[in-house]
């Protein structure tokens, strides 16, 4: 295990150097961000002062041995629009989506793996069907459009919930959160629902193919004529292997609804993680957009290791192997 | 996709969905503005940028105050003047404390000039605007005398870009060294003497100010005012239709109708300071964006910018692309305002005469031409440009439109990539001289001239124009020098200006909001409607 983890370390640490390098050099590449940040009033003298106070007037090679050597000690630079540390910008941020990513999954996982369970329990029935036909819908809907809808519904015409950007928010151990507020969650519902719609989908499909293959498998049919009520046969046996693939797949997907919420927090005004990257991009505040995709790819780094942990605790011959590894 | 979002939060209202913003967040005398973009920072010196300032507007105040037509009015000095070529005086208001009941004194000011060039990583500085002081002395602590190197009559203008903070307050901060602009973000030394106190920001979220009750221009409208950037278009309207705000600034142009007709929505517009122009490159006969022309430049000829200018046919493109929002232009800030010439018309639209005039300048059959343009910064600004090429094609100048995002335009243009392209000005000032300076004199580092001359026209008449108006302090006879400047290069079709961008806010019914030529979204602008 020990082994197989500083393994994974190492991979981890190069992906991080070598994304880091490619995204430094492109967005040198596409141009300047004095071009964009500084007021139109300013002489050319003024413009040629800020690049160097920038740090934009060194050669590319200097610029980026300048951004390893303080990379190495933690600093990843100062945003060129905000004057902040780049990380401390997005951590600032982190947490918006992370909660939203959560509740998002929360939603996706429990709705997904119920409907999936029943429909695969019930593949011919009435609700089975519609049920699956519903997913179609979930995959098929664009984001963006989604939301609008529900907030022309919602907000707009019913005028229930709010239209968008974050509510009100309460320290928890230092992190603002608002999931422990009325109006907080108020403010997350649409966003959350729009987010999860396509996991939730992705989540019934696997749930239901899961079900329809554990169903007949030997232990369940075993597990009936031992007399066991039907409850334990179903939320015990069969959902605890139909839950090996849906961890894998909401493993991977949690990080992509962390580091790529990007259209549901545009839309929704939500001030994540996602709108900050737009409009760095936008920008070219390169400082925050390397910060920003090398803690995506940490993240991932993190959840593809938890998933394996998850793995092995859901599947007994996971942890088999892994030890005679 | 923006026009796509647009549209269906227009569509909405369209099925009579809507209804409306009857039931507002706003208990009393609570405002919620929402707005298109957020200020980078709360530091008031950090970056020159729109939102930054109007936020400063809030917080702090300057010595001079520009009103909603970028007129000088008196703000924390009462009054000013030249005493000589060099030297002026101001005359401070009494009686004044800051938020946190410092007082507001000359050396708050003196303080605050000095610390301007002095912010660490600022994207823009201010010190654009006070490079010309040379030095400052309090006579009193209600006088301030300030000496510049020789006349400078724009030195109110540029002294009412700069927000006055508390040496008190922000002196101590950073153990003897300049503030840091995270002292202001973070609201401990985010004290001004302005309408409304700073309360609480948090980056992309929301930035929440509460009313000042002792502020020395009467007591501010609003007791809280918040404000919510929503960036794209489409969900700002539906934030405005669902009463979670009560103003949005930049309504889209295609929504403008449709906001308009609904009884629970006001509709402000205003002309801005901002001018959409075309530029093209005078500096040599080596031009990237033209073919056909056996390597001559034909933008150095009179003849061919006269027939370019009027190919353009300006009363359409504001009429079917910015749907009636924008106002034809016939020089580089709209009559009325400081410098602006009375003698200049907008330029007809003649295709016959525009071919003669090809035909006599030697290109018959006209040639290939380029144009850039960015496709993020202005209103409408690449539809703008690809009617323009329509236009030009008709005459016989086969004209492509190259478009790209803010960013790399940007870029390009200042690479000189381009042979013609469109862009705008916004008058910081509020007066001539400064597109003068920016957009047609000769660039000149020392002189700090020309800096966003990217078609590098040139024309020493017009410098010496420029330079003599800048160095008049009488009122009068600048603004006719600068009128002067203005009738020569429109005459000489050194830039081609196409239109002034009108601006828009939108309101739930009960509020009026009064438009500035500046574009600046402020609380200060917002009234209870009678």
């Amino acid at each position: 295990m020990l082994v197989y983890f500083i393994r994974r370390l190492g991979q981890a640490a190069l992906v991080l150097v070598v994304m880091a390098l490619l995204v430094f050099v492109g967005i040198y590449a596409i141009g300047n961000p004095v071009d964009v940040l500084i007021s139109p009033e300013a002489d050319l003298a003024e413009q040629q002062a800020t690049i160097e106070r920038l740090g934009l007037d060194k050669p590319l090679w200097e610029q980026l041995w300048l951004f390893l050597v303080n990379a190495l000690g933690g600093d990843l630079g100062r945003s060129f629009v905000h004057g902040e540390p780049a990380l401390q910008l997005i951590l600032e941020r982190l947490p918006a989506t992370l909660e939203l990513a959560l509740v998002a999954l929360v939603i996706a996982v429990t709705a997904g793996v119920f409907l999936g369970l029943w429909a695969g329990l019930k593949p011919d029935s009435l609700t089975g069907r519609s049920i699956m036909t519903g997913s179609i819908l979930g995959f098929s809907l664009p984001n963006f459009w989604l939301g609008l809808m529900l907030i022309l519904v919602f907000a707009v015409s019913l005028q229930w919930l709010p239209a968008g950007g974050r509510g009100d928010t309460v320290s928890l151990l230092g992190i603002r959160t608002s999931l422990f507020t009325l109006d907080g969650l108020s403010h997350l519902i649409l966003p959350a629902v729009t987010l999860a719609l396509y996991k939730t989908s992705l989540v019934i499909r696997l749930a239901r193919a899961g079900t329809r293959e554990v169903a007949l498998q030997d232990y369940v049919k075993f597990a009936r004529a031992k007399g066991l009520s039907s409850s334990r046969v179903i939320y015990v046996h069969v959902l605890k292997n139909i839950m090996i693939p849906v961890v894998t797949v909401i493993g991977l997907e949690l990080g992509s609804m962390i580091a790529f919420a990007v259209v549901t927090e545009t839309v929704f005004a939500w001030p994540g993680i996602g709108k900050l990257l737009i409009d760095s991009i936008v920008n070219l505040d390169r400082p925050v957009v390397v910060a920003y995709l090398m803690m995506t790819v940490f993240i991932f780094i993190l959840i593809n290791f938890a998933v394996d942990l998850l793995y092995s605790l859901l599947d007994p011959r996971v942890r088999l192997s892994e030890a005679k590894a | 996709m923006k026009r796509y979002l647009a549209a269906l939060a227009g569509g909405a209202l369209a099925l009579g969905l809507a209804q409306g913003a009857t039931s507002g967040p706003a208990l009393a005398d609570e405002l919620v503005i929402g707005v298109s973009s957020e200020p980078s920072a709360i530091d008031p010196h950090y970056h020159n940028l729109g939102p930054n300032n109007a936020l400063k507007e809030h917080i702090f105040d300057a010595l001079i105050k520009q009103d909603a037509k970028q007129r000088l009015q008196p703000g924390l000095a009462e009054s000013w003047e030249a005493l000589d070529d060099s030297t002026w005086q101001f005359n401070l208001r009494q009686g004044v404390k800051f938020h946190d009941g410092t007082d507001f004194d000359a050396e708050d000011v003196i303080y605050t000039i000095e610390r301007v060039p002095n912010v660490p990583n600022s994207p823009s500085s201010f010190s654009i605007y006070t490079n010309s002081i040379e030095s400052m002395e309090a006579k009193d602590p209600h006088t301030l005398i300030v000496k510049t190197p020789g006349p400078r009559p724009l030195l109110p203008t540029e002294l009412s870009n700069i927000a006055i903070i508390s040496k008190e307050t922000v002196a101590d901060s950073n153990g003897g060294d300049w503030p840091k602009t995270e002292g202001f973000n973070d609201g401990s030394l985010a004290v001004g003497t302005g309408p409304y106190k700073y309360e609480e920001f948090v980056k992309g979220d929301r930035l929440v100010l509460s009313k000042n009750a002792d502020y020395w221009g009467g007591e501010p409208t609003w007791d809280r005012v918040t404000f919510k950037p929503i960036a794209s278009d489409g969900p700002r309207v539906a934030a405005l239709l669902s009463g979670d705000v009560d103003v949005i600034d930049n309504p889209p142009t295609q929504d403008l109708p449709r906001l308009e007709a609904d009884p629970e929505v006001s509709v402000y517009s205003g002309l801005s300071n901002r001018v959409i122009y075309l530029h093209m490159d005078q500096h040599a006969d080596d031009t990237p964006g033209v073919e056909g022309t056996d390597g001559k430049n034909p933008f150095k000829d009179v003849r061919v910018r006269e027939a370019v200018s009027k190919a353009i046919d300006r009363a359409a493109i504001v009429e079917k692309i910015m749907g009636g929002v924008a106002v034809a232009a016939e020089q580089l800030l709209p009559q009325g305002m400081y410098g602006a010439s009375n003698e200049l018309a907008v330029e007809a639209y003649d295709p016959e005469a525009a071919k003669a005039l090809l035909a006599e300048a030697g290109y018959p059959d006209g040639f290939k031409l380029v144009i850039g343009t960015p496709n993020d910064r202005y209103i409408n600004d690449e539809k703008v440009a690809q009617a323009a090429a329509q236009f030009l094609s008709r005459i016989g100048i086969e004209t492509s439109v190259d478009a790209s995002t803010k960013s790399v335009f940007f870029k390009r243009r200042n690479d000189y990539e381009f042979t013609v392209y469109l862009a705008g000005w916004g008058s910081g000032t509020g007066e001539m001289s400064s597109p003068l300076r920016a957009l047609v004199a000769t660039p000149d580092k020392d002189k700090g001239y020309g800096g966003t001359n990217r078609g590098r026209y040139s024309n020493p008449a017009l410098d010496a124009l420029i330079e003599q108006a800048l160095a008049t302090l009488d009122e009068a006879e600048r603004e006719k020098l600068l009128q002067q400047a203005s009738e020569m290069v429109i005459q000489d079709y050194g830039i081609l200006p196409l239109h002034y961008e009108v601006t828009s806010w939108a309101t739930r019914e009960g509020l009026a909001y009064e438009p500035r030529t500046d574009q600046y979204t402020m609380a200060m602008s917002v009234t209870k409607a009678e």
